[in-house]
């Protein structure tokens, strides 16, 4: 149940009383109802489930919990500013090189 | 996309697999609630990636398939109207009900229109003053804010030709219902991330407490899942029994109480019929008597229908990890993808419909689990 | 608890008979298309040419071999971000052509027009008609339209067919693929599709997706001048990536391993699909291809195809394989497994 993705909060404004934001997801925006997220602002990020911001993201949580999977043996050079690089690519097919 | 490519990081994800084989010392049978989630598990082919100790059950928590027959019965009543704009979340309109699914009423004329959004349906009814416009307003706590902010918006405005279908489950009712049921073999849950946005956790407590069962509320990303199996695993293996939060960024312990505010301003509680599972107790919400011009149900006198779900259906036993789909005597005759049942045959995650499709593959173990689709009919 | 073996694919379980009238989803690429056209149509005009169910015949006449195809325009809207029906029209079916191995070379062209029709729009449609036509270096030669009440056509559907050349000695076919074939696509997929949803009620996106509706026969020219033994190339529109190789898997019964991680997404595609819970496999393209070729030939027919403006970013995503036959596998982002299957009907926006 329940889809709901994380986008960039860019701008708040409001429609016919009903506090609204443009968000944005990946390389589109979308309008988003607010009225559930009342305190977030520009460059917050929120959780938008059927077109409603349903939660804040607590940036200070996230990167808490990036501490606890590094903790889990990783890397450790995993940080949230890397992420848009990161859709990891395979490497070449067997018994080939790409070209 | 920030806070979802972080999660789906693989070396990420194989050493928190590693760390969870090295944790496991036994069997045990966790159920992840939510849809959202199985259909993560199977998207990114986590079922394959933990070791065999750790069973997966997939639970009951796909609004779309859990709808009851009734409900998609009153929603073609409704839909077969003259003048009647129907609108639905697009998963919805594939899932047959007794007499075909919404998406074959289109095929006959009806106007059946796909929204993302509640709001979007009350758009199209203040743009047809005309016409009456019906929502089908499915789902569990997540969606229950959006759906009320509809019917108060419409009531505000006074969209007086737009009503709403409700048919909204709850979840912890539903766990309770399993964590009961004689034979349960449920031994922990990853509880669902996005309903605890925006109810919180303190339900899950006392659920945890009641039931001695480690409720790990988790998120929807493949490394949230791995994080919340691991997290599930260590509490069983050292005999705790509490509620743990993996998704502290999306959920707190008090959740969203703007949104809990609006739910009971428009919806109460009340009981609710599951397909193939049967009626729970105080497991949904029903519209309030003051906004009963917007209730579809009331508005389109559709109340006195009732559809009886078919006896033959194991599902609710086939969702609590008690039976297995060959188990049952209308598998694959009385009930198929096309003609389903149960909640495990509406969906393609569904166990049942899983079985149907790739018999041969899950016996053989040498596959891995079915790609997640919506819901197939 | 063992259940007999479910029938393979092809013989197909579900009766047709279950739904007695055309869904919209018999038109979708999806399962329910694959039923339509396996229970109902083939079986009413078997014939070998038909039974292949590649985008184009191969006809002999007089010892010329031509490729042969014909396709029909139904989009709602007429005009969306990135293109319209006219260009589309002319670009599905020099598609179906060139993914043949054939040089487009003439086109037909019939309109069914909805009475009331504003005559500019047609213009429009026209030139772009006429641009799209220039660009693929198509002739059209003969054409027909004809008019309906209002009320019994959407504005405007448009049906094209088309004839091409063969090159000598190429022979393209799904029946050609093996075990052991690379598979390449040309670009990011799921362009197309997500450009017509996104200008659709209630999904609107503001436009900032365009189709890909392009010519494709420069970059299988491309592509059969480094390789002329590619054993096979498809243009996955209806259903997306997804439908192609699921097709090919099933009716070859042949395996397909498919690496999530390699398919490339462009980033506004990639917001759209996380919202709406859409995979972009299954997406609509209308200017991309998938080729099945030799091992061994597969990183110089990548090059011939980055080579091209429309195959810059080809890239190689899975492989042909004897395990699993009659299934596609993903490799997923985080090193998991799935199988690939097909939505019954279309791909629909989800909440859960």
């Amino acid at each position: 149940m329940c889809l709901g993705i994380p986008g960039e909060l860019l701008e708040v404004r409001d429609v016919k009383g009903l506090k609204f934001g443009k968000v944005r997801f990946g390389g589109i925006t979308r309008d988003v109802c607010l009225e559930y997220a009342a305190d977030a602002v520009a460059g917050d990020y929120v959780v938008v489930h059927v077109g409603f911001a349903i939660s804040k993201i607590d940036k200070d949580e996230a990167a808490r919990s990036f501490a606890v999977l590094e903790d889990l043996g990783q890397t450790g050079e995993l940080t949230a500013d890397m992420a848009e690089q990161l859709l990891p690519r395979s490497g070449p097919w067997p018994g080939e090189e790409d070209p | 996309m920030k806070y979802l490519d972080e999660y789906r990081d693989g070396g990420v994800a194989s050493s928190i697999a590693k760390t969870i084989a090295e944790t496991v010392t036994r069997p045990w049978v966790l159920m992840e609630v939510c849809g959202g989630q199985t259909h993560s598990i199977v998207r990114y082919g986590i079922d394959r990636m933990i070791p065999p100790e750790v069973e997966l059950v997939h639970g009951p928590g796909c609004p779309v398939c859990v709808t009851s027959l009734e409900m998609i019965d009153k929603a073609h009543a409704i839909a077969s109207r003259p003048g009647v704009i129907f609108t639905s979340f697009g998963d919805m309109l594939r899932v047959p009900g007794s007499r075909g699914d919404l998406l074959t009423l289109k095929s006959r004329g009806a106007d059946v229109r796909v929204v993302y959004s509640p709001l979007d349906a009350v758009r199209i009814a203040s743009q047809n003053p005309a016409r009456e416009v019906v929502f089908f307003g499915i789902g569990f706590e997540t969606t229950a804010p959006a759906n009320a902010m509809a019917v108060y918006r419409a009531r505000k405005e006074g969209v007086g030709n737009f009503s709403m279908l409700l048919s909204h489950v709850l979840v912890p009712p539903a766990m309770a219902a399993i964590l009961q049921a004689p034979g349960n073999r449920v031994q922990g849950f990853l509880g669902p991330g996005h309903v605890c946005a925006i109810m919180g956790y303190r339900e899950y407590e006392s659920l945890a407490e009641r039931y001695r069962v480690p409720i790990v509320i988790t998120g929807f990303e493949p490394i949230d899942l791995l994080e919340g199996i691991l997290m599930t695993v260590r509490q069983l293996e050292t005999g705790r029994a509490v509620v743990e939060n993996q998704y502290a960024r999306a959920v707190t312990r008090d959740g969203n109480p703007a949104a809990r505010a609006l739910v009971l301003e428009v919806f109460e509680v009340g009981d609710r019929k599951w397909r193939g599972v049967g009626s729970i107790p105080k497991s949904g919400y029903k519209i309030r008597y003051e906004y009963r011009m917007h209730d579809a149900e009331k508005r389109f006198h559709v109340e006195e229908i009732a559809t009886e779900e078919s006896s033959l259906c194991i599902s609710g036993q086939i969702l609590r990890g008690l039976k297995k789909p060959s188990d049952c005597s209308a598998f694959g005759t009385l009930c198929t993808p096309q003609k389903p049942l149960g909640a495990t045959m509406v969906s393609a995650e569904g166990a049942c419909a899983a079985y149907y499709q790739y018999g041969r593959f899950l016996d053989s173990a040498s596959l891995p689990a079915v790609t997640a689709q919506a819901p197939t009919a | 608890m063992k259940h007999p073996d479910p029938p393979p694919f092809s013989d197909c379980p579900i009766p047709i008979s279950e739904t007695e009238e055309i869904l919209l989803g018999h038109g979708s690429g999806g399962k329910l298309t694959a039923r339509l056209i396996e229970s109902v149509i083939l079986p009413a005009l078997a014939s070998p040419a038909l039974e292949a169910l590649d985008d184009q015949a191969v006809v002999s006449i007089d010892g010329t071999r031509l490729a042969f195809t014909t396709d029909s325009y139904v989009v709602t809207p007429l005009f969306f971000p990135g293109g319209d029906i006219g260009d589309l029209a002319v670009n599905g079916t020099v598609n179906d052509l060139a993914v043949g191995g054939a040089k487009p070379l003439f086109l037909s062209l019939s309109f069914i027009l909805e009475e009331g029709l504003a005559i500019t729009v047609l213009d429009r449609v026209l030139a772009s008609i006429r641009r799209a036509a220039a660009r693929a270096g198509v002739s059209i030669v003969t054409g027909d339209t004809k008019v309906v009440d209002r009320g019994k056509g959407d504005q405007m559907f448009i049906n094209t067919a088309g004839i091409g050349s063969l090159r000598p000695g190429v022979s393209l076919s799904s029946r050609r693929v093996r075990a052991g074939d690379a598979i390449l696509l040309s670009g990011p997929v799921g362009d197309h599709g997500m450009a017509i949803l996104s200008t659709r009620e209630g999904l609107d996106l503001e436009g900032q997706i365009q189709s890909d509706t392009a010519p494709l026969h420069e970059l299988t020219a491309a592509i059969l001048d480094a390789c002329p033994d590619v054993h096979a190339m498809r243009d996955p529109t209806r259903g997306g990536v997804a439908a192609t190789v699921v097709e090919i898997a099933t009716r070859q019964r042949l395996g397909i391993e498919i690496d999530e991680g390699a398919i490339p997404v462009r980033d506004p595609v990639r917001g759209a699909c996380e919202i709406f819970g859409l995979d972009p496999l299954l997406v609509a393209n209308e200017g991309k291809l998938v080729a099945f070729v030799p091992q061994n030939a597969s990183a110089g027919v990548l090059r011939a195809m980055r080579a091209t403006p429309l195959g810059a970013e080809a890239v190689r995503i899975g492989t042909v394989t004897e395990k699993h036959p009659g299934f596609v596998v993903v490799r997923t982002l985080i090193g998991g497994e799935r199988i690939l299957d097909l939505p019954f009907g279309e791909s629909l926006p989800r909440i859960c």
